[in-house]
């Protein structure tokens, strides 16, 4: 019986909790909540830096890395090297978004304002349109080749993190807000969006903090 | 007979220059398209040519592809620079991934303002003699072979040659410390489509200079 992955992190979201989703969207027998942040002195952290993941007698980082792994290692990464690669791009795009996200409450207050026009500018205007298009094109539930894939998790990830900044933002995209019932209601996926389960919450000062502290250290 | 490649960027290393590397090492001819004005971009953009209306854009194999990382991931699985299986090409990722946060210092330094791009030289040295010259001079002392992984040349290689070469121009004892690490560099120079892709006359572009932030700027301000 393979030893569940142990996950290296902050007790927040970050550039963890889109890993944290695809092991649930596999749904993976729950992983070992740590508290303890290894220090960057950790022979284990490759470049000094988290996210770490132990699994399958694997050490890894590097949360793009980590996510390929995830995601070949449980069929969801298409069929072929061409599905392979829309699903990359459309993931690439809709990581850039949800970096955005997750960098904007570090940003200085006199900031946060901007920061935030910029990241529903770029929302509504290049990233879920694009999204709309696809779904509109070839009439699926899914993204790619007709089946679930981490394409699908992901950005069902980043409309929710974008409708926590603005619960409307999906009011002009009407095959997205299919999209986002259908896939959220895949039991491996619903189960996640219940309360008890492994994903964190929106991130609070308290957590800026934390982060600010250890990563400034 | 498939066609070649046709890269779309301006005519300069910028994002773009990774996936040149990477088709020349692979010994794949390709062209270019050069963006040189606001109206070209939007040309592209509205005749919805760009997923998220971005360059780089690359057209192969009948596909638009865009996103430099995917770009560069597809062209290494179809010509075998990702490893033989699935651990190999994790490791492959994890060392492509370090090694594009370092690239990125450089990939902006010319955006940066004037005042802060001697700051950032040393910024860029100190992560690369601190936090990832040292794992690649481990991993190669380690196994004592003429490529990070496998023992063939992969995606990583070819990423961590063309940082290297690109903070050399900046700094250029930046690999005194680390031995294993400039015998890598010149074996890896020596590879025969490397070796062509380094030589006067190939696609590789050179260091970016004034012109080349003006038309940038001209192409991508608001």
């Amino acid at each position: 019986m393979a030893a569940r992955p142990k996950l290296y992190y902050f007790h927040g979201r970050g550039r963890m909790e889109s890993i944290r989703w695809l092991l649930a969207a596999a749904g993976e027998e729950g992983h070992l909540p740590l508290h303890c942040l290894p220090t960057s002195q950790d022979g284990r952290l490759l470049f000094g830096q988290v996210p770490l993941v132990e699994m399958d007698g694997m050490v890894l980082t590097q949360t793009r890395a980590i996510l390929s792994y995830l995601a070949a290692k449980d069929n969801f990464y298409g069929k072929d090297l061409k599905e392979r690669v829309r699903i990359n791009m459309y993931i690439d795009g809709t990581q850039v978004l949800m970096m955005m996200i997750i960098m904007a409450p570090f940003k200085f207050p006199e900031e946060k304002q901007e920061t935030l026009a910029s990241i529903m500018q770029k929302a509504k205007t290049r990233y879920l349109p694009a999204f709309e298009k696809i779904l509109n094109d070839h009439g699926e539930d899914f993204l790619v080749g007709n089946k679930f894939s981490r394409a699908d998790i992901q950005l069902l990830e980043a409309i929710l993190m974008v409708e926590e900044l603005n619960a409307s933002v999906l009011s002009d995209f009407p095959l997205l807000k299919v999209f986002e019932t259908k896939i959220s209601n895949i039991p491996t996926i619903k189960k996640f969006l219940q309360p008890g389960s492994q994903r964190k919450p929106p991130p609070d000062t308290h957590y800026v903090d934390c982060v600010r502290n250890i990563v400034l250290l | 007979m498939a066609a070649r490649p046709k890269l779309h960027y301006p005519n300069g290393r910028g994002r773009m220059e990774s996936v040149r590397w990477v088709l020349a090492a692979a010994g794949v001819e390709f062209d270019e398209e050069f963006l040189e004005t606001k109206e070209q971009l939007h040309k592209l953009q509205d005749g919805n040519h760009l997923l998220f209306q971005q360059v780089p854009m690359v057209e192969i194999d009948g596909m638009k592809l865009v996103q430099t990382r995917s770009i560069l991931h597809y062209i290494a699985d179809k010509h075998n620079l990702f490893g033989k299986d699935l651990k190999e090409r994790t490791l492959i990722d994890m060392y492509v991934e370090g090694t594009l946060d370092l690239l990125e210092l450089l990939i902006m330094h010319p955006f940066l303002k004037p005042d802060d791009q001697q700051k950032e030289v040393v910024n860029m040295a100190q992560k690369a003699i601190i936090r990832y010259f040292p794992v690649f001079e481990k991993i190669l002392r380690g196994h004592g072979q003429n490529f990070l992984v496998g023992n063939q040349l992969s995606l990583a290689d070819v990423i961590l040659l063309q940082t290297i070469l690109a903070l050399e121009e900046k700094i250029p004892n930046i690999l005194s410390a680390f031995p294993f690490l400039q015998e890598y560099t010149v074996k890896l120079s020596n590879i025969p489509t490397i070796k062509r892709f380094l030589e006067p006359g190939s696609k590789k572009k050179p260091p970016p200079d004034e012109i080349y932030v003006r038309t940038v700027y001209n192409i991508f301000k608001p």
